[in-house]
């Protein structure tokens, strides 16, 4: 089909879907729109993962980001019920000095990038790199260390979160008392 | 190719009709199952013993008048119920409904799709399933509606984490597979996974109970608090496709316990059965013996899980809660590290 493969269609047809819905995320007016097109978003670059035989990581992808963030996402959202006609007017100055920084931040990505389409793309592996049983390989034996050292940063980070999220109890037995 | 197509196609078709068919017939055995459990006789008037009346119902749903709130947001409203019954559906293609056919040396899987990564597919779609209620329950901008679509995708999230670890004590107990396939095959030696597994598949069912958002756990749709919970404000068929999506969650799920831990197509002595018949193995009398096993060990579940929300009373909001984060996931963590010292010892787990 017009010299291409059906992976290249797959991957051109993916890539303009995930860059769309990109784009819908950010000029929705109603944040839980929003947080759906991220969504799509979401499935999109699982979708892309496929592409690169990352079977697993798709599914995890779309298991942790979809079903899981999101769905808090949208749960605040929903419970803060925010929508247009509580969204905030904006004054001239918070959109210039917005627009300036996301110019800067273009200009820094842009540079980032610039040069890098001389990198030489190696493809290595197979097609079964992706598998459950090669990634728990790699990662539970070349890469251990790092796990470990992620694992412990997710512990102090879940500890952290409960601690900000707990109640204070002495302060609150003391206002009921009042 | 072609062949492939086709088989792949017809099988797809398959499980999508029988679900949907068994969907529907779960609200009348649900009917009747109730009025056995009340000593009363349940729908009775439409066809013998009342058998019409799925189709009575689905009539009427069909031709009710639709009401779309003006402030509610339609696009939403209207995806809402759509979302849900695909979710549903999805993840029936997992299941493997009977051995493998072979025809002229080709094997054919009955199943729609063997993925490798299958269990934590399960788990994704169950988890995205949450968005078709959330949407619905937004969109209809009504609190009642809202309050319940909250509730619906807490207790899911919450139950999901006890469900999803008495899942990997499972694999690991079943020989480290993530395929559904596999996990079914590896109980061909006539020991289910219900004998090292119980704890987890007590676990497991109670979060099975809690995801379909079925009694006691189907504070989504508390009456007595919120009016009809998510779809308070849906009518005629959406309101049915909600419904029917709950009945076709509660028969893939009933599938997925009969697979995980009772065999699946498999029964003790299936091979000296199937000698003693004189059929070979993979022909077309013997998948259709395992697909009958398969589905009367689902429908078994599926009668469970009436039994269930016929005799419990609902839970409340906190005890729901309570149970999922404070009884069911440190029980299930201690089943798995249970299950990893024993499998050691068995010498299955190496460094």
């Amino acid at each position: 089909m017009l010299g291409y493969t059906i992976t290249q269609w797959l991957f051109g047809i993916l890539a303009f879907m995930a860059i769309m819905f990109g784009l819908m995320v950010v000029f929705s007016r109603n944040p839980v729109n929003s947080v759906l097109y991220l969504v799509l978003t979401f499935f999109c670059i699982a979708g892309h993962y496929l592409l690169l035989n990352a079977q697993f990581l798709a599914v995890v992808h779309i298991a942790v980001y979809a079903g899981a963030i999101m769905v808090l996402f949208l749960f605040v959202i929903m419970l803060m019920n925010l929508n247009q006609d509580s969204e905030p007017q904006r004054t001239m100055i918070s959109k210039v000095i917005a627009g300036v920084i996301g110019g800067l931040l273009l200009l820094v990505v842009v540079g980032a990038l610039r040069g890098s389409e001389q990198l030489a793309i190696t493809r290595y592996g197979h097609s079964e790199i992706g598998l459950v049983r090669n990634l728990g390989r790699v990662l539970f034996d070349e890469y251990l260390f790092p796990f470990e050292i992620v694992s412990v940063l997710l512990l102090a980070a879940l500890v952290g979160a409960i601690m900000i999220g707990k109640k204070e109890d002495r302060p609150l037995a003391e206002s009921n008392q009042e | 190719m072609e062949v492939f197509i086709i088989y792949k196609s017809v099988i797809a078709l398959a499980v999508f009709a029988v679900s949907l068919g068994i969907a529907a017939y779960s609200t009348w055995w649900e009917r009747k199952f109730a009025g056995l459990l009340q000593d009363r006789w349940g729908p009775s008037r439409a066809g013998k013993w009342g058998l019409l009346q799925p189709l009575a119902d689905g009539g009427k749903m069909l031709f009710k008048e639709e009401i779309i709130p003006n402030v509610s947001n339609r696009f939403l409203f209207v995806l809402a119920p759509g979302l849900f019954i695909i979710t549903a559906i999805m993840a029936g293609v997992l299941i493997p409904w009977a051995p493998s056919v072979v025809i002229n040396g080709e094997t054919y899987a009955m199943q729609v799709a063997d993925l490798n990564v299958g269990v934590i597919f399960l788990l994704s779609v169950t988890s995205v399933g949450v968005y078709g209620i959330m949407i619905g329950g937004w969109a209809s901008n009504n609190k009642y509606s809202l309050l319940g679509a909250i509730r619906a995708s807490a207790q899911m999230i919450s139950y999901e984490l006890a469900m999803g670890i008495s899942l990997i004590a499972l694999i690991i107990s079943a020989g480290g597979s993530l395929s559904f396939a596999d996990i079914v095959k590896a109980q061909d030696a006539g020991i289910a996974n219900i004998v090292p597994q119980f704890f987890g598949f007590i676990i497991f069912f109670i979060c099975a109970l809690a995801e379909t958002n079925r009694a006691p756990f189907d504070l989504a749709e508390c009456e007595t608090e919120l009016v009809g919970g998510y779809h308070t404000e849906y009518s005629a068929f959406k309101l049915g496709l909600f419904l029917f999506a709950e009945y076709i969650n509660m028969f893939v799920s009933s599938a997925v316990m009969a697979g995980f831990y009772f065999g699946g197509y498999n029964f003790p002595f299936a091979h000296e059965v199937y000698q003693a018949l004189g059929l070979a193995e993979g022909s077309i009398a013997v998948s259709v013996i395992g697909f009958l096993v398969y589905f009367t060990k689902t429908l078994i579940f599926i009668s469970v899980f009436m039994w269930v929300r016929w005799t419990l009373p609902r839970f409340r909001y906190d005890q729901l809660m309570n149970l999922g984060w404070k009884t069911l996931l440190p029980l299930s963590l201690l089943n798995l590290a249970i299950t990893v010292v024993v499998e050691i010892f068995r010498g299955n787990i190496t460094f």
